[in-house]
């Protein structure tokens, strides 16, 4: 799908929403929804997320373009549908900050991946660890702007581990990229540079997986 | 003996002063020199001078720093502030909540908001304290980049992307605002207006969308704000659109850690004065020699000939930062910064 992924990655980054569409549905044609989603969608949100962190693309784009994927996306593999990678529990959160749009492209570029995420919206430390618990979330990525709302990253990892929880924890946003040696300080287990690298940290999570 | 307002003048007149101006963009910090909590040390005028004043003294600065923060202009259209105990507070929920809403917005008056005319008494005192020999910056948000806060980052892209007669009326009634406000604090003694407008970065939003929008609102706003302006793309990059910022009429360009100093002087050379880029959130933990290294090299890139200031990226130093690191940076400039600087080599 080489030559597709560059032309839909084209329409992406243009917002051509009819040529997006049709080279969607093309791909539809020639496999089942989760190989589109493997073949077509998730290289194309990396080459995007890639050249967002090497700044030839912006934000917005890379919002609409997510947003664009999570709606075509859902059309064909609604939320909860058995071919997505629902296990183990993954949940998604803004951690102790205000700054939501950071979570809300992670978390669309996630669904347009084939996975199901949980939306914990915004939380402060301790309640959000309540909810992981109740929820049984194994894998947990935490979105932040400002560098207070990182350092409380620790708090989470804290309580999680005073509970004896393995949950994976992988960050993202702004201090983490200024600073790269702070993901390992806060306790996390990983650190995506923009939506597709959280992607793809939890996609080798969920293959290691034993859940 | 040479004043910190005759080195940044002849620095931003691309010339080469004593020394390498340095701002040390220290906004929270004053809390801590008063023992005070954040949100009580911004809840009065007198506090944040004489934190301000403490700040300069000890630090040695070539500017004084009176901004409050962001959220203080959304307080003025209505917004709440959330403060925290260790860092910038935030603006709380959107003013807006719809887009229709925008359809009844009018600007705020500057003497009618409570936050802005504390901020403004800050300005005079220090002012009368300091005479002409410090400059203060002032700061406003721009237009373009406001509504973030006022209506939530993603339905105003939304609004960008998808209702442009709504969005038209925003940018008139913010740029109204924004336009009072900077020109009021000019009038109270403020050297220079930052204008902080990191929507408009390249990190942000593609250039073709920043020529059809942050581009035209900053040329404008500008125009119309009575004093010299340093736009501040806030860490985001701003290398693809130097030029267009050069054409806004802004005098000097905040650069973010992730682009080049000596990139960003070659391309604005002798045009706008370079003010940057050390990393903030990183400083947090640099130890002295760290922090020595970092000055050397930024002075190395992008003081020669003057046309630059060297600061952090951001335009705030994060409350994290010790001390002992800002007094190493201060110690840096005076060891490394004194012009001519004959240690660089020229190309």
């Amino acid at each position: 799908m080489d030559v597709l992924t560059t032309e839909f990655r084209d329409a992406l980054e243009a917002l051509d929403r009819p040529r997006i569409e049709t080279l969607f549905q093309q791909a539809l044609s020639h496999g089942r929804p989760m190989q589109v989603v493997e073949e077509l969608i998730v290289p194309t949100l990396e080459q995007l997320g890639e050249a967002w962190s090497t700044g030839h693309v912006a934000l917005s784009q890379i919002y609409m373009s997510s947003r664009i994927c999570e709606e075509i996306v859902s059309r064909v593999l609604p939320p909860m549908a058995p071919e997505r990678k629902g296990q183990p529990r993954q949940a998604i959160v803004v951690l102790s900050d205000y700054h939501m749009l950071g979570k809300r492209i992670v978390l669309s570029v996630m669904r347009a991946s084939g996975f199901d995420v949980l939306d914990y919206g915004r939380m402060e430390a301790e309640a959000l660890v309540e909810r992981v618990v109740a929820d049984q979330v194994a894998i947990l990525l935490i979105s932040v702007l400002m560098l207070p709302a990182a350092l409380k990253v620790r708090e989470v990892r804290a309580a999680l581990q005073a509970r004896g929880l393995p949950v994976r924890i992988a960050v993202g946003g702004a201090p983490f990229l200024f600073d790269p040696a702070l993901w390992r300080e806060v306790g996390a287990d990983a650190m995506g540079r923009n939506a597709a690298e959280a992607v793809a940290v939890v996609g080798k999570w969920v293959e290691e997986s034993t859940w | 003996m040479v004043t910190s307002m005759q080195r940044m003048l002849t620095a931003m007149a691309h010339r080469e002063p004593d020394r390498v101006p340095v701002f040390i963009l220290t906004t929270m910090h004053g809390a801590k020199e008063l023992g005070l909590t954040i949100r009580d040390y911004f809840s009065r005028a007198g506090h944040v001078v004489e934190g301000q004043l403490r700040l300069l003294k000890k630090y040695r600065g070539d500017c004084l720093c009176p901004a409050f923060y962001a959220a203080l202009e959304m307080e003025a259209f209505g917004g709440e502030t959330i403060f925290i105990d260790n860092g910038p507070p935030n603006a709380g929920a959107p003013v807006l909540n719809r887009a229709e809403e925008i359809d009844r917005l009018e600007p705020p008056r500057v003497t009618e908001a409570p936050g802005l005319n504390r901020a403004l008494e800050v300005i005079r005192a220090l002012r009368a304290q300091v005479g002409e020999t410090v400059p203060i910056m002032g700061s406003v948000t721009s237009p373009f980049s406001l509504p973030i806060m006022q209506m939530g980052f993603e339905p105003y892209l939304q609004l960008i992307d998808g209702q442009p007669e709504r969005f038209a009326r925003l940018m008139r009634v913010n740029q109204a605002f924004c336009v009072e406000w900077a020109n009021a604090q000019l009038a109270a003694g403020a050297t220079a207006i930052g204008y902080a407008d990191p929507l408009s970065s390249t990190t942000n939003i593609p250039r073709a969308l920043y020529l059809k929008t942050g581009h035209p609102i900053a040329r404008e706003t500008l125009a119309r704000i009575h004093g010299p302006t340093a736009i501040h793309l806030a860490s985001g990059r701003g290398l693809p659109i130097a030029e267009d910022l050069v054409a806004t009429g802004t005098a000097a360009v905040g650069v973010s850690t992730l682009e080049d100093l000596a990139e960003w002087k070659a391309a604005v050379r002798g045009r706008l004065t370079v003010v940057g880029n050390l990393n903030g959130v990183a400083m947090r933990r640099w130890s002295p020699a760290q922090a020595e290294k970092e000055v050397k090299q930024a002075i190395a890139k992008a003081a020669p000939g003057g046309g630059f200031v060297l600061a952090d990226n951001h335009g705030e130093i994060p409350w994290q930062v010790p001390d002992e690191v800002l007094l190493a940076l201060r110690e840096a400039v005076e060891q490394w910064g004194r012009y001519p600087l004959e240690w660089v080599e020229r190309p």
